[in-house]
């Protein structure tokens, strides 16, 4: 009633219908409306987890021991709980690293080792292959059996010759669907949107025709569970089906299986393609945790019915294979289209695995195994190649084809020997070598390249040992003795009791001795030597992946939730504590000002956490500031690794700020050598600008006087005789003003730019006194002032220019006689030696002057201003102000300070009236030594 | 009537030539050197115009203009301030003061002459 | 991250409740040949362990932040 062509036909249409599945996919994906970016979707295109040794095997499993098929699915189950945080990381990791396979992670991880990356795919390939052939071979025994019809025949491979056995052709078949399904593009990210959407289907499939199957068992040929279970009961060889071994190997074994199946959802490569490379958003996780095992919960709902209705239904040893109850039990009772659909569910498992099992291990071929190698070689002369996309898919396609017929060989050699299940656990006992690398890589920073690469090979080389070459043994493909006798006749070396270990089963077996070598050479390895700058830097990257997340997360928290007022408190006093009080207070009131909130109505937020983080983390650091904020915010306890890195951070930040306060010093100095510099400058501009001015309104004043009186003579010539010469006498006396003034600016220039080209040579002072008083005694008789001197005899000479040193004498006596009293004034002149200290503060002898007057004198605080220019002595007491242009004795010390002399006026008792003006000049060093003989 | 006008400065030439200009023009002219004369004369001598020179001993021209200005009684009172010292900001402080006019010296007379008949007028 | 935190901590416990449930010695407490219903007790218990495990850790991801 099933001709072969309706099977063929059935079988070329589903994977039509698959391949049209993943070409709409791939053509939404383009369009940006993803298909499979959806949780759901990504949890059931998880379970391509499950194969045909789900579909198939299971059943066979169970058959043989009753409930231990489960820990295959039990380890998973708890794997997904873990997969909240191992599984999470690894995808953020892979995203942030585009990180394409496992052999890449692994890679990535010790330092992007080359090495590595190959040995991983070396192990995946060898390690995968009998689990390929496990599914070639379930699919071409489903095919036979179907095509037997209406006898249920069991398949015998190795007896067929070559070309008439459908596994090749299977294998034929599926090399050539996952090379159109995997390979027509390149994908930089080597994500494949079509496919995960037709693995996702295929789940469907698979899972409703296995229920199809159970419920047609369960309740079409029986009576319910409850009918199945009592008919086994009923028969002894069943009946010890229904509980598991009571012993301790039965548990542990139970236990290593558990663990084995935990490791291989997450390290098989189609699984880290699935849920890794192939996530869309890390957030899908969430529901795949719970909804994968569920999935796995269905599937393995009526296993065991399945399993002790074909037993019950075919007779223990009844020539049926427990591994087809699911298809022969449905074509034993007539129902040839729910025997299809079994096979079909069949062939999804199959076709789901091996695609995605093969993409990934070719991408992990090309990428890991054939590049490097090529391009170590130079065999690709890149220089003449601008596209290597064509190549690439090349070397993928043959990778598959590869790997298929790998499988193939496997199958025909080995494949007979073995159930599916026991097929299936040699591949999981060889991915799970890569649980230290990869697991440990995770978590631990200090493993390294040579750590990892001792670990897979120690532990790869176990497995090809106690597993693999056994396997070849059991089919007669290699000599046996060594089984028995051990390696080179040594009885300790006997594969499947190495060392003399007996009473575990094959697979806990080879478990327990290749993780024991396999993590003893990573741990060891890892140790002899710390990692080195690129090995630490990557490791940072894998260990710290989570990390800057789970700060995100509190304000991603934050911003739905919201916290207390109290909380608001804390973090303000948290803050305060580094940032000052007030500080504080001010930086939370302008926060809340820019959110249009009162301090009071300010929540903790996920904003102000965050503010409050970043104010913190100027002063202390960032590490320090996230975890004094979580203190405050989640009140957790501080992990060691939290507490180091804040000391760390404090002991730096300590040594920083004894240089930042050390700077700042110099800083403050500098900052006031600037300022009084700048102030100096400021004063200095000020100071020619207020010079400017008054030289301006000094010109003017006379000016003014001049033009005035000419205008009016000019203009009316009416004006009587003797007024005109009083006006034109004004006029000369101004102008003689003017010139004055204009030419002691001009001395005082020349003065202070240091241009003035005076002679120096030896002057007697006395007969300059006496011309300069000579000059002056019109003036003096004019007032009525006496003029009495007092001249040493002989003065010695000084060093100086003659005709300045009577510029001196002629300013002192002016202002003298001009601010003496008329009529009763009186002006005193002395002269004679004196000693003076020189600037090295050491005496010397000097010549002194005095001029002293009788008039109202100067006030003590204008003893030193009168020396400033234009400041008139007088100039506020006077109501008649003093002729002169305010120059004479700035002009005058000038002077004498240029023969390195000083000027001065001296303190008066306030008895005494009158100004008292002293010079003195320095005397030659001949002089002096004269002096000193004398 | 004759006007009076108050001559304020404390350059003896600048006032003899202020005070024969302005005799001439037929004003009743009288003097002050400073500061506190000035403000003295202005009571005694009640002018109709004061030249009111800046930069004087005891109080400045501005000083002496604000206080004329802040005493009701002499509102009408006019005020010419003379300086030597030009700048725009000097100016403007004059007149800001409550000065009606702001000579610089070296002025013209009959410039001088025409403003304080104008302000007079 | 409280929330996060939290999750990741109720998620281990799950973890660890899982491998005591699903392993010696709890497992030999019901290895019995004794039937619930007409189903062995064993298998009984590994399927609604196994729901209700699953259950938990669904409830566990998916409880809305509070």
């Amino acid at each position: 009633m099933l001709a072969g062509w309706i099977v063929v036909l059935a079988s070329f249409a589903y994977l039509g219908v698959l391949f049209a599945i993943a070409w709409h996919a791939d053509r939404r994906a383009d369009q940006g409306r993803s298909l499979i970016a959806n949780p759901t979707v990504y949890a059931l295109s998880l379970a391509v987890y499950c194969t045909t040794w789900t579909f198939y095997g299971s059943v066979g499993r169970a058959a043989a021991t009753g409930i231990g098929f489960l820990p295959i699915y039990l380890g998973p189950t708890l794997m997904m709980v873990l997969g909240w945080f191992v599984l999470r990381k690894i995808v953020r990791v892979a995203k942030a690293n585009r990180i394409t396979s496992i052999a890449d992670f692994v890679a990535s991880r010790y330092g992007k080792s080359q090495l590595l990356g190959g040995m991983v795919t070396v192990i995946a390939v060898v390690g995968v292959i009998p689990y390929i052939a496990l599914q070639l071979k379930a699919v071409s025994h489903s095919f036979s059996i179907l095509a037997a019809v209406p006898e249920v025949v069991m398949p015998r491979a190795g007896e067929v010759p070559l070309l008439q056995d459908s596994a090749l052709y299977v294998a034929a078949i599926m090399a050539a669907f996952t090379i159109l399904f995997g390979t027509r593009h390149l994908d930089a990210t080597e994500r494949h949107e079509g496919m995960v959407a037709a693995i996702a289907f295929e789940s469907v499939v698979k899972l409703v025709a296995f229920l199809a199957v159970g419920l047609f068992v369960t309740y079409g040929l029986f009576d319910g569970m409850a009918d199945i279970f009592a008919r086994a009961r009923a028969l002894p060889q069943l009946e010890r089906l229904l509980t598991a071994s009571d012993t301790a190997a039965g548990y542990g074994s139970w236990a290593a299986l558990t663990f084995l199946s935990l490791l291989s959802v997450l390290l098989l490569p189609r699984q880290f393609q699935i849920a890794v490379v192939e996530n869309v958003n890390e957030a899908h996780l969430k529901r795949a945790v719970w909804l994968f095992p569920l999935y796995l919960f269905l599937i393995n709902l009526f296993v065991l019915p399945i399993a002790l209705g074909g037993l019950l239904h075919f007779g223990p040893g009844g020539g049926v294979d427990a591994d087809t109850f699911v298809l022969t039990l449905p074509l034993a009772n007539q129902q040839g289209a729910l025997a299809l659909l079994a096979y079909i569910g069949g062939l999804s498992a199959a076709t789901g695995m091996v695609i995605v099992e093969t993409i990934a291990l070719s991408t992990m071929v090309c990428n890991d195994l054939v590049m490097p190698l090529l391009l170590r070689r130079g065999w690709l002369r890149l220089r003449e190649r601008t596209d290597l996309s064509g190549l690439l898919l090349e070397i993928r396609r043959w990778a598959i084809v590869v790997i298929l017929m790998l499988g193939y060989a496997y199958f025909r050699l080995a494949g007979e020997a073995y159930a599916l299940v026991s097929i299936g656990l040699i591949s999981f006992a060889a991915v799970a070598q890569f649980a230290p690398a990869v697991i440990g890589g995770l978590y631990w920073k200090g493993a390294t390249r040579g750590g990892a690469l001792a670990g897979l090979s120690a532990g790869f080389a176990v497995w090809l040992y106690t597993l693999l070459l056994p396997s070849f043994a059991k089919s007669g493909w290699l000599p046996d003795d060594f089984m028995a006798a051990g390696l080179l006749g040594i009885e300790l070396l006997r594969p499947q009791q190495l060392f003399g270990l007996t009473g575990l089963d094959e697979i806990s077996h080879c478990l327990l001795w290749s993780l024991l070598a396999n993590l003893g050479a990573y741990v060891g390895v890892s140790l002899w030597r710390a990692p080195d700058a690129n090995e630490a830097r990557q490791a940072g990257l894998f260990v710290d992946a989570l990390r800057a997340e789970e700060t995100g997360h509190w304000r991603g928290r934050g911003a739905v939730g919201g916290g207390t007022a109290a909380q608001v408190a804390e973090l303000l006093a948290l803050a305060g504590r580094f940032l000052g009080p007030d500080k504080a207070r001010r930086a939370f009131e302008r926060h809340a000002a820019a959110r249009e909130l009162s301090l009071d109505r300010l929540t903790a937020d996920a904003s102000l956490v965050h503010f409050a983080e970043a104010q913190l983390t100027g002063a202390i650091g960032s590490a320090s500031a996230r975890v004094l904020v979580a203190s405050v915010v989640e009140e957790e306890p501080l992990g060691r690794d939290e507490v180091m890195n804040i000391l760390d951070e404090a002991s730096q930040a300590r040594a920083y700020s004894r240089e930042l306060e050390q700077k700042s010093q110099e800083l403050t100095l500098a900052t006031a050598e600037l300022r009084a510099a700048n102030e100096r400058l400021r004063e200095l501009d000020r100071m020619k600008d207020d010079f400017i001015s008054t030289v301006t309104h000094e010109l003017r004043t006379p000016l003014t006087s001049i033009r005035a009186f000419s205008e009016m003579l000019h203009e009316d010539p009416r004006i009587e005789l003797a007024e005109r010469t009083r006006f034109l006498g004004i006029i000369v006396g101004e102008t003689e003003r003017l010139s004055r003034l204009i030419n002691q600016i001009l001395d005082l220039a020349k003065l202070e730019s240091g241009r003035a080209d005076w002679t120096s040579v030896a002057v007697d002072l006395a007969p300059v006194i006496h011309e300069a008083c000579a000059s002056l005694s019109q003036l003096y008789k004019d007032k009525g002032v006496a003029l009495t001197l007092e001249i040493e005899e002989p003065l010695p000479t000084v060093m100086a220019d003659r005709d300045r040193l009577m510029q001196v004498m002629i300013n002192l006596l002016s202002n003298a006689v001009k601010f003496a009293p008329a009529g009763c004034g009186r002006v005193k002149v002395g002269a004679g030696r004196t000693v003076m200290l020189d600037a090295a503060g050491r005496t010397e002898a000097a010549l002194r002057v005095a001029v002293a007057d009788n008039g109202p004198g100067i006030r003590p605080e204008d003893r030193e201003t009168i020396f400033e220019k234009f400041r008139q002595g007088g100039q506020d007491v006077l109501t008649d102000k003093p002729q002169g242009t305010g120059l004479g004795l700035p002009i005058s010390r000038q002077i004498v300070e240029y023969f390195g002399g000083r000027l001065w006026l001296e303190p008066v008792a306030a008895a005494e009236a009158g100004a008292h003006f002293v010079f003195t000049l320095p005397l030659p060093s001949g002089d002096n030594a004269e002096q000193q003989k004398a | 009537m004759t006007k009076k006008i108050l001559i304020v400065d404390d350059e003896p030439n600048i006032v003899l030539s202020l005070e024969f200009m302005m005799k001439k023009e037929g004003f009743a002219v009288a003097v002050a050197a400073d500061g506190d004369a000035a403000l003295e004369q202005v009571a005694a001598f009640a002018p109709d115009l004061v030249l009111l020179d800046v930069m004087m001993p005891k109080k400045s021209g501005y000083e002496v203009c604000q206080l004329l200005r802040a005493d009701p009684a002499r509102a009408g009172l006019k005020i010419v301030m003379l300086t030597a010292k030009g700048r725009e900001t000097e100016v403007a402080k004059g007149i800001a003061l409550g000065a009606d006019a702001y000579v610089t010296k070296p002025f013209s007379t009959k410039d001088l002459v025409a403003q304080v008949k104008l302000l007079l007028a | 991250m409280y929330r996060s935190r939290l999750t990741t901590q109720r998620l281990a416990a799950v973890f660890l409740l899982g491998c005591l449930l699903f392993n010696y010695p709890v497992l030999a407490l019901f290895n019995k040949a004794v039937a619930v219903f007409g189903i062995p007790l064993l298998y009984a218990y590994i399927f609604l362990a196994w729901f209700g495990f699953i259950l938990l850790v669904a409830v566990v991801v998916e409880r809305r932040p509070d």
